[in-house]
């Protein structure tokens, strides 16, 4: 007989060719299929957690999600650099992928330190090693997602999102419009500009509102996209120089000659119950 | 008879029980390192078991837990890989699963119930192929390169039990009960002698390693069966004491975690720990 794998089985077990291989083989299955089964268990623990719930942040300098769960090795090192208690490692069983770094702006915000401790303590560079600046920092986007409570826009001078903003008058400014409520004042509206956002979280942790009405999500779930091809008509004429096509004729809206220019809430019907609006609507304080 | 009773009987307790509080020992201390700084301010040690800084200076980076990271398709950066290199010769040096008998929290649950298995006389069971682990090992690392993320790292046990002790997370609960209930109720040593694909790789990793028992007075040995009994992995004493494949009184096989509880039981004090050329033996 030739040597083969159950050969060292007939050896201890004394049994006969055939039960030992059955034996031996039995053995195999019920292996890999253990370790099918445990690894299946994981994956299916997996793919919910891949979607990072919307109000866990990372630290400065994550990787892509994606790729920050195949280099984080769950250490902790950065919430131990943490000196302001910022960080947290997401408990098990809960919604974000357990024991990664994570913080929850309207909790403990980053106070966007400049020397990155955080970053730099990462053995992995699951955290990326070559941010050096802290105003590079991408870690989310701050949305002001409640148009309805946010005091700004209810036509009072809160401003307290854009005061504590650490980017202030880049990555928050505050865009003066007409109050068409009151028809005599402005409402400076606090407005994110992602060119400049961290997504620290400040705003979000600042705002006076018992529920927050700015705040930070992952820059994937806040922001939109344009399609490749669109162009923007006025960045294209400062690039030029001119306008593309040439100087166009003005020409006056018809029927509102004598009207404020362009108003569209102006009503001059005189039906009943038009709202009243417009530079002549005849509103007094 | 009662478990070593003869070795009490000759050592007193405190003798044969000597490896046993020194494991305990062990194992508190190496959380005691990283607990010392969020208690006391004392910072030794950083980080966790998965990957650390001790005393703000020594990488140490598990390598289990590396390798999952290179298998998901990442090259982590100089630290972790001078951390993981470190902790490879150190363990490939020492002995690979002495990572489980001195440094794994897991092991106290695991002991635990196989404490409790054998004082209340629970038998039966089903008990995986101790096979399992490999095929575990492999398809850990198979899962991390098919998903691009650290798949078992969501299910280690091992490495949520020690983030949650250190960090002081809440919900690695159900992990630890669930490994006490397998151990206790299904399969005796089920966890760390048959599943555990971090036991597999340490013990892979110092399947050469220089620390070992050895049963240097197998003569006087007379068959109480008491090391059998406590062993962990029971399978790795017969080719050394009973000389069954093998001439060397050492324990060579890379399941043994050289807990040494086989030294401690035995009342013949046939079991000593030594190194791996250590050829002496009475028989």
């Amino acid at each position: 007989m030739t040597p083969n794998p159950t050969a060292k089985h007939q050896g201890k077990t004394g049994a006969s060719p055939s039960v030992a291989r059955r034996k031996f083989l039995n053995g195999i299955a019920a292996a890999a299929g253990t370790g099918c089964l445990l690894n299946l268990a994981a994956f299916m623990v997996a793919r919910p957690a891949s979607a990072n719930p919307a109000q866990a942040l990372r630290p400065p300098g994550a990787l892509d999600e994606p790729a920050f769960l195949s280099a984080c090795v769950r250490c902790g090192l950065c919430v131990r650099g943490c000196p302001y208690d910022t960080l947290k490692l997401a408990p098990f069983g809960g919604a974000a992928v357990a024991g990664t770094p994570m913080f929850t702006a309207r909790d403990v915000p980053c106070e966007m330190c400049e020397d990155i401790p955080c970053v730099k303590v990462c053995p992995t560079g699951a955290l990326k090693h070559d941010l050096k600046d802290i105003s590079d920092a991408r870690m989310g986007l701050a949305v002001l997602s409640d148009h309805e409570t946010c005091l700004n826009f209810l036509g009072l001078r809160c401003d307290v999102c854009y005061r504590v903003c650490p980017v202030i008058d880049k990555a928050i400014t505050l865009e003066s419009i007409h109050n068409p409520r009151s028809d005599r004042h402005a409402m400076l509206l606090p407005t994110v500009h992602s060119e400049f956002c961290t997504g620290c979280g400040k705003c979000e942790k600042s705002c006076v509102l018992p529920v927050a009405a700015i705040k930070v999500m992952p820059i994937k779930l806040a922001q939109g996209k344009l399609p490749a091809h669109y162009r923007k008509g006025w960045e294209e004429k400062e690039k030029h120089g001119s306008s593309l096509i040439g100087d166009q004729v003005q020409m006056p809206v018809r029927g509102m000659e004598d009207k404020a220019f362009g108003d569209s809430r102006l009503n001059d019907t005189g039906k009943v119950g038009a709202a009243p609006g417009g530079l002549n609507s005849g509103w007094k304080p | 008879m009662r478990l070593a009773q003869e070795a009490i009987e000759k050592k007193g307790w405190l003798g044969a029980h000597r490896w046993l509080i020194l494991r305990r020992i062990s194992q508190l201390t190496v959380l005691v390192l990283f607990l010392s700084g969020p208690w006391f301010g004392v910072w030794l040690a950083k980080g966790n078991l998965a990957s650390s800084v001790f005393l703000d200076v020594l990488p140490l980076t598990d390598p289990y837990v590396f390798l999952q990271t290179l298998a998901a398709g990442f090259l982590p950066a100089s630290s972790a890989l001078i951390g993981a290199g470190i902790v490879v010769a150190f363990y490939f040096l020492i002995g690979g699963r002495v990572y489980c008998a001195w440094v794994c929290p897991v092991n106290v649950i695991t002991d635990l119930a196989a404490w409790a298995r054998r004082r209340l006389g629970i038998k039966g069971g089903r008990v995986p192929d101790a096979n399992s682990r490999y095929w575990i090992l492999g398809g850990s690392l198979l899962a991390a390169a098919v998903s691009g993320s650290l798949v078992w790292e969501l299910v280690n046990p091992v490495t949520i039990i020690q983030r949650s002790l250190i960090f002081g997370l809440s919900g690695s609960l159900t992990i630890v009960l669930a490994i006490f209930a397998y151990d206790f109720l299904i399969a005796s040593r089920g966890w760390c002698g048959h599943l555990c694909p971090m036991g597999a790789f340490y013990g892979l990793l110092g399947h050469a390693a220089l620390w070992r028992v050895s049963a240097a007075k197998r003569a006087a040995c007379n068959d109480c069966m008491d090391c059998f009994t406590v062993c962990p992995e029971p399978q790795v004493i017969r080719p050394a004491l009973k000389k069954a494949g093998q001439e060397s009184p050492l324990i060579l096989d890379r399941d043994c975690t050289a807990c040494g509880r086989c030294v401690d039981v035995c009342g013949k004090q046939v079991f000593t720990f030594t190194h791996r050329f250590d050829q002496r033996s009475d028989s």
